[in-house]
């Protein structure tokens, strides 16, 4: 009962700091300073020192923040990683609007950058010579964080998807490995024949999973130019998803289970959620989530839609921006080449994240790295060619963070009522151009 | 506003003074000669004990699990391993003790909140059972009408005032709401209307003491058990508060465990976040230790406060 009261009072704070947020978005609008900003001015600012508040979740930037401070004495890294995802952003967002408290540096998803981005809440770093950078990342991430010449973030890390699957299940009904999404469907068919408890994935609804199957599939239902957006799910490529992926709803070979939940994890480890298609640091996560399953599982290539096809998608990651009211800006900056271009990609490799440097993916030592959790496989080789083959004109929506909060009562009815997944995301289309149309965009149809 | 924030407490909802708990001691000395055995009430009192306590036993149970222990054994059960001194430490010590200091923050907003909170509601609640004074009725109609208001309902507005005022993101934004009890007023009222013999007051004032000295020396010793009784309430309303500290607090150092706890657990939903359910358990085992020996140690004069004053002697 506790749970729940603190579910629903989470969502009515949640609603209430949306609110608070949405009134005051267009409020910030200054700073959008031109003027180039050396390298001499930023090793000046780091010889002169200061604080830097740096607002990320991501474990591995502690050791990151430590290094820096260790070679650059008189900089102080105030890293406050107690706050994720939602209530990271509701925080941001009201700290925005108040103009109180930003923090100098934000870890921003790729998803949300847009958002961010086109509310003038984020410096544009090419003052800083952030765009000569766009070469060393691969290209879904760097897409995600630029808008025409201007760069709104450094990619912190990647999330090139993969099929994880889980090798003891299926040996044991000797079930060949699924390449293609077709094959995938089969392969559902037979685990959850030989085993009614057993289903090839979870899938309770998930707009960042959606998403990026249709980014896979080819589909681009979100067209982005400045304050013009185009939605549209109707497409071939997005009936191709839908038509195959219904096959796994209506004849219930997916586990009705969220992910992230306790409940994931227990699936995860006890091999009732046989495979798992996600970005390339889930290893990360089955490392610390699931410590029971270990060398169960191993990783594939994605499946696909036609065989010798290699396409890929992206899935999470996130980036290092500078909120427009930030303050110490060379500071900031500084710190945030140093983690995500400089040495504290390095670092954080080391530790288990996943980068999204060119540099570090076709290194050999990344690819040669074996996983013990994976049984030995060196998993990265797939990870990196996954990487390599996203396509890179998959945009976001402005406000995908408002459209991903709303998926549920849209696309998710699919999930738990008779209506299909095309129907779902007709209505989702409707409901987010409907929100595009109140918040001042224009909507092509 | 305060009170209503914390309709998870445990004891709170079931108890009113001045009717459950006379009318227990009446039953008991009449049916003292020939108990009377009831299947039914036995078969209920059973299940609401299993209903309160296998929470706690699960809680307990668990926080001797590691993460590995979690995932692999029955909820009900023991583990192979046995982690609970492990876990408790390894709490104590993750992100540089960040926990010890959720710790803190937490007995100091019930310290000043909760022991406020008492000490205006004492003050108050005499005031009123022992002053007449025009408007009394009105603020008797504001105080139950206080009392009905959900502190969910107050918690927007309240925030907007602080981020005004400047007071969001301190300690100050959690402690002043908290000092707000309207029950706890209620309380006091009905108590010390009761438990304050009027005549010893008048006796009081002609022996020549002021009103300070009369409230200090003579009612406040009589007062005990109710000021026991609100400060248990109070206390456990503040122990618990999560909406509150929510939206008013940003900055993770003053978080109380309620909210510290609640941003562990969800690092199991971050890409990359380390998975701790072993230590999001155990810490809310040692976040309710102090609660459960507060009951404990308190739970003489928390049954006499609840039955005192609810009938005449």
């Amino acid at each position: 009962m506790r749970r729940n009261t603190g579910r629903l009072l989470r969502g009515i704070a949640l609603l209430s700091a949306v609110a608070l947020g949405a009134t005051a978005c267009g409020g910030s609008d200054d700073d959008s300073t031109g003027e180039a900003v050396s390298a001499s001015d930023v090793q000046a600012a780091l010889e002169k020192g200061g604080t830097v508040t740096v607002w990320s979740w991501e474990p591995t930037l502690k050791s990151v923040a430590a290094d820096f401070q260790k070679k650059y004495p008189k900089v102080k890294i105030n890293l406050v990683s107690e706050r994720s995802g939602d209530k990271h952003y509701t925080a941001l967002s009201n700290a925005m609007s108040a103009e109180k408290g930003v923090p100098d540096v934000a870890q921003i998803e790729y998803f949300a950058v847009n958002q961010y981005a086109l509310g003038k809440g984020l410096t544009d770093l090419a003052s800083f010579g952030a765009d000569k950078l766009a070469d060393k990342y691969t290209p879904g991430p760097w897409n995600a964080v630029t808008q025409d010449k201007a760069v709104y973030g450094l990619p912190m890390d990647s999330g090139p998807m993969a099929m994880f699957y889980n090798k003891r299940i299926f040996d044991k009904y000797d079930i060949a490995v699924p390449a293609t999404w077709d094959e995938y469907v089969d392969a559902a068919r037979k685990l959850h024949k030989a085993d009614p408890k057993v289903y090839i994935a979870n899938d309770a609804g998930d707009a960042g999973f959606t998403t990026s199957m249709l980014w896979q599939a080819g589909s681009r239902p979100y067209k982005v130019d400045g304050t013009n957006v185009k939605i549209d799910f109707s497409d071939a490529k997005a009936k191709q998803y839908t038509d195959t992926w219904q096959k796994l709803i209506d004849e219930k070979l997916v586990a009705p289970v969220n992910g992230w939940t306790d409940e994931w994890y227990k699936g995860l480890g006890d091999g009732t959620i046989a495979t798992l298609t996600t970005g390339a640091w889930m290893p990360a996560n089955f490392v610390s989530g699931v410590p029971n399953a270990a060398g169960d599982w191993r990783a594939a290539p994605m499946p696909v839609w036609a065989k010798g096809d290699k396409s890929s998608a992206e899935n999470g990651g996130s980036s290092l921006t500078l909120p427009a009211l930030g303050k110490n800006k060379e500071l900031a900056y500084a710190f945030v080449e140093y983690a995500n271009s400089g040495e504290g990609v390095g670092t954080r490799v080391g530790e288990g994240a996943f980068p999204a440097t060119k540099a570090e993916l076709q290194s050999a030592d990344f690819q040669s790295t074996k996983f013990e959790y994976l049984g030995g496989q060196e998993a990265n080789k797939i990870f990196a060619e996954s990487a390599a083959n996203v396509a890179s004109d998959w945009s976001y929506l402005p406000f995908q963070q408002y459209a991903n909060s709303i998926f549920n009562d849209t696309v998710g009815k699919a999930y738990v009522s008779g209506t299909t997944l095309a129907d779902g995301l007709k209505t989702w289309q409707d409901a987010s151009v409907k929100y595009a149309e109140e918040q001042g965009f224009t909507v092509e149809k | 506003m305060s009170t209503p924030l914390t309709t998870a407490s445990p004891a709170a909802p079931a108890k009113v003074p001045g009717r459950g708990a006379p009318k227990l001691r009446t039953t008991r000395r009449r049916t003292a000669g020939k108990p009377r055995r009831s299947v039914l009430l036995t078969v209920l009192t059973s299940l609401i004990v299993l209903y309160t306590v296998v929470p706690l036993v699960w809680l307990v149970i668990n926080a001797t699990k590691t993460q590995t222990g979690l995932a692999d054994s029955s909820g009900m059960w023991f583990a192979d391993d046995f982690a609970l001194w492990d876990n408790i430490r390894d709490t104590f010590t993750y992100h540089d003790g960040v926990f010890g200091r959720w710790l803190l923050n937490t007995l100091l907003y019930v310290v000043l909140g909760a022991g406020g909170a008492t000490f205006l509601a004492v003050l108050g609640g005499y005031a009123l059972a022992k002053f007449d004074f025009p408007g009394k009725r009105g603020v008797f109609a504001t105080v139950i009408g206080a009392v009905a208001v959900p502190g969910t309902a107050l918690a927007v507005p309240t925030f907007l005032m602080f981020s005004k005022m400047g007071l969001t993101d301190t300690p100050w934004a959690v402690i002043i709401p908290s000092l707000v009890s309207p029950f706890g007023l209620y309380l006091m009222w009905v108590f010390a209307t009761e438990a304050i013999p009027t005549e010893l007051l008048e006796a009081a004032r002609i022996d020549g003491a002021g009103e300070a000295r009369t409230f200090f020396t003579v009612a406040l010793p009589l007062l005990a058990p109710g000021i026991v009784t609100v400060l248990l309430f109070t206390t456990v309303a503040t122990w618990n508060n999560y909406f509150l500290p929510l939206i008013m607090l940003k900055d993770p150092d003053w978080y109380p465990l309620t909210l510290g706890l609640s941003a562990w657990n969800s690092q199991a939903e971050t890409i990359g976040g380390e998975v701790i359910f072993n230590l999001v358990i155990t810490g809310s085992l040692l976040t309710i230790l102090p609660l459960i020996v507060a009951f404990l140690l308190l739970q003489k004069y928390w049954q006499s406060g609840l039955a005192a004053g609810s009938v005449k002697e």
